[in-house]
């Protein structure tokens, strides 16, 4: 199940884990990454709280967790080569979050929803 | 309400071209292309970028007596340079000093043999022109009917020779008017990349052909705004309103080499131009901060503003970032700051980045090794 929040970031449910990227759209506006800055694995994080530093040669942004929980693992392969975010952002996870809530995913932006809030 | 951004004549040919507008002074400029800041920046120091630049302001002074020297004289009192012994065909950097010692613009100005051609930043060319009309014995002409474009990059120089063959026996600061299917284009060889390269005055009426003729040539790739700033940064060039304003002396922005010897303490033409004082003193005295290249440790890109400190506990910042950013030719975060003079290069300092503090090296400027035609 793929979902998404209005922050253009992509939810992926996988077993008791919640993947977590930006989308195509957000990676076209933020231009080529150069940075990025995960968060510790096994931080346990609130709704909403920044905890990546992703930089692109025109800014810096924050991506904030979509839900509470535990940073379960994280995508160190980004440190070495944040361009990937630009080449495959479906691929290009983030973290991983084990929710605090079991069906945390549920209310967010489904991709029809999300196609039409980029319009 | 915002006032209505101004277009360049190029407008309709960038959007053409897929470019993402973005208001800069008052105009709507390219931002960046499809290809992307760093495929742009890495294209313009391989092959050739053309960039508009028509925002710019150029504006001719011209000597009411129609004697040269007179305008070189006058634009003296205003330009701590050496506008009288510039030959004719030649160009020259200079600065707008103000009566505190600050700057109130930098710019280019050219010798085109009974005036002078002036190109200021678009955010100062009021102001500019208004400060040129304080003189007396000129008369200040806004150019309203030509486009600028810089053609930048090691393929630049056999670019522009396809279609304008004079072009190829220019050198470093020279400028030129050359034609082009019958029409005047004011060239320098001159530019804001650390590239050779051409700047190029081009009349309205030939402007997008001019540019789509460039354009044509595979060796030719249209580049924005976004690179036009991390080439510049590579290439340790300051940028108005951001590494020096009105509470930068010339000294602490690292233009001293723009004040010859002649305009200052003891030289022939000593003196002048607002500021002078305060300007010459600092010359020779030496200014107790001055713009530094920095070279972070990491791969974070450290942006303007961002404190610097001399240590890692050090409670108080000892300057601040005033350009910094991605260098995609270096590969990594670059920027300029004013820190107190005297701190060698290679020291390490500590930039302070979301709450951590970055270990950042202080580099000679310029990041890259420039390539000019001298």
């Amino acid at each position: 199940m793929l979902k998404y929040t209005e922050d253009h970031e992509w939810m992926r449910a996988e077993g008791d884990e919640i993947v977590v990227g930006i989308t195509s759209h957000a990676s076209e506006q933020l231009g080529d990454v150069v940075f990025i800055e995960l968060p510790e694995e096994g931080r346990e994080v609130a709704a909403g709280d920044e905890i990546v530093v992703i930089e692109s040669v025109k800014a810096a942004s924050d991506i904030t967790a979509p839900v509470a929980g535990v940073i379960s693992a994280v995508n160190a392969d980004l440190a070495d080569n944040p361009g990937a975010v630009n080449e495959d952002p479906m691929a290009a996870w983030f973290f991983r979050i084990r929710p605090a809530q079991p069906d945390a995913i549920e209310g967010f932006l489904d991709e029809d929803a999300y196609t039409a809030l980029i319009g | 309400m915002a006032e209505e951004l101004r277009r360049t004549g190029l407008y309709d040919l960038h959007v053409e071209q897929g470019a993402r507008m973005v208001p800069f002074a008052g105009w709507d400029m390219p931002v960046q292309y499809p290809a992307g800041v760093m495929a742009e920046h890495l294209h313009t120091r391989a092959q050739a970028g053309l960039f508009d630049v028509s925002h710019m302001g150029q504006v001719l002074v011209v000597p009411s007596d129609g004697v040269l020297s007179s305008a070189a004289l006058a634009l003296e009192s205003l330009i701590p340079a050496d506008l009288l012994g510039l030959a004719p065909g030649r160009q020259r950097y200079g600065l707008f000093t103000d009566p505190k010692g600050g700057i109130l613009d930098d710019l280019m100005f050219a010798n085109r043999g009974d005036h002078f051609l002036l190109v200021v930043n678009a955010a100062c060319a009021d102001q500019d022109i208004a400060h040129l009309r304080s003189l007396e014995g000129v008369e200040v002409l806004p150019v309203t009917d030509r486009g600028l474009v810089a053609l930048q990059g090691p393929e630049a120089a056999p670019v522009l020779a396809a279609l304008i063959p004079e072009a190829a026996d220019m050198r470093f600061m020279d400028s030129r008017s050359l034609d082009w299917r019958g029409q005047k284009m004011w060239i320098s060889r001159s530019g804001y990349t650390g590239e050779d390269g051409f700047e190029i005055s081009v009349p309205e009426a030939v402007l997008v052909d001019f540019a789509t003729a460039l354009l044509a040539d595979d060796r030719v790739a249209p580049i924005g705004l976004g690179a036009r700033d991390s080439l510049r940064l590579e290439a340790g060039m300051p940028l108005y309103g951001h590494d020096m304003d009105r509470g930068v002396t010339p000294a602490a922005a690292a233009l001293g080499w723009s004040i010859p010897r002649l305009r200052r303490h003891g030289g022939a033409r000593a003196g002048g131009f607002p500021g002078a004082q305060t300007i010459l003193d600092e010359l020779a005295g030496g200014a107790s901060a001055t713009r530094r290249g920095l070279r972070p440790e990491g791969r974070a890109p450290i942006r303007e503003g961002v404190p610097i400190f001399p240590s890692a506990d050090a409670a108080e910042p000892i300057g601040r970032i005033t350009s910094g950013g991605f260098g995609p030719s270096v590969g990594g975060p670059v920027a300029m700051a004013r820190i107190p003079a005297g701190i060698p290069d290679g020291d390490t300092v500590f930039a302070e980045l979301r709450g951590k503090r970055l270990p950042v090296t202080v580099a000679p400027l310029p990041f890259i090794t420039p390539s000019y035609k001298r």
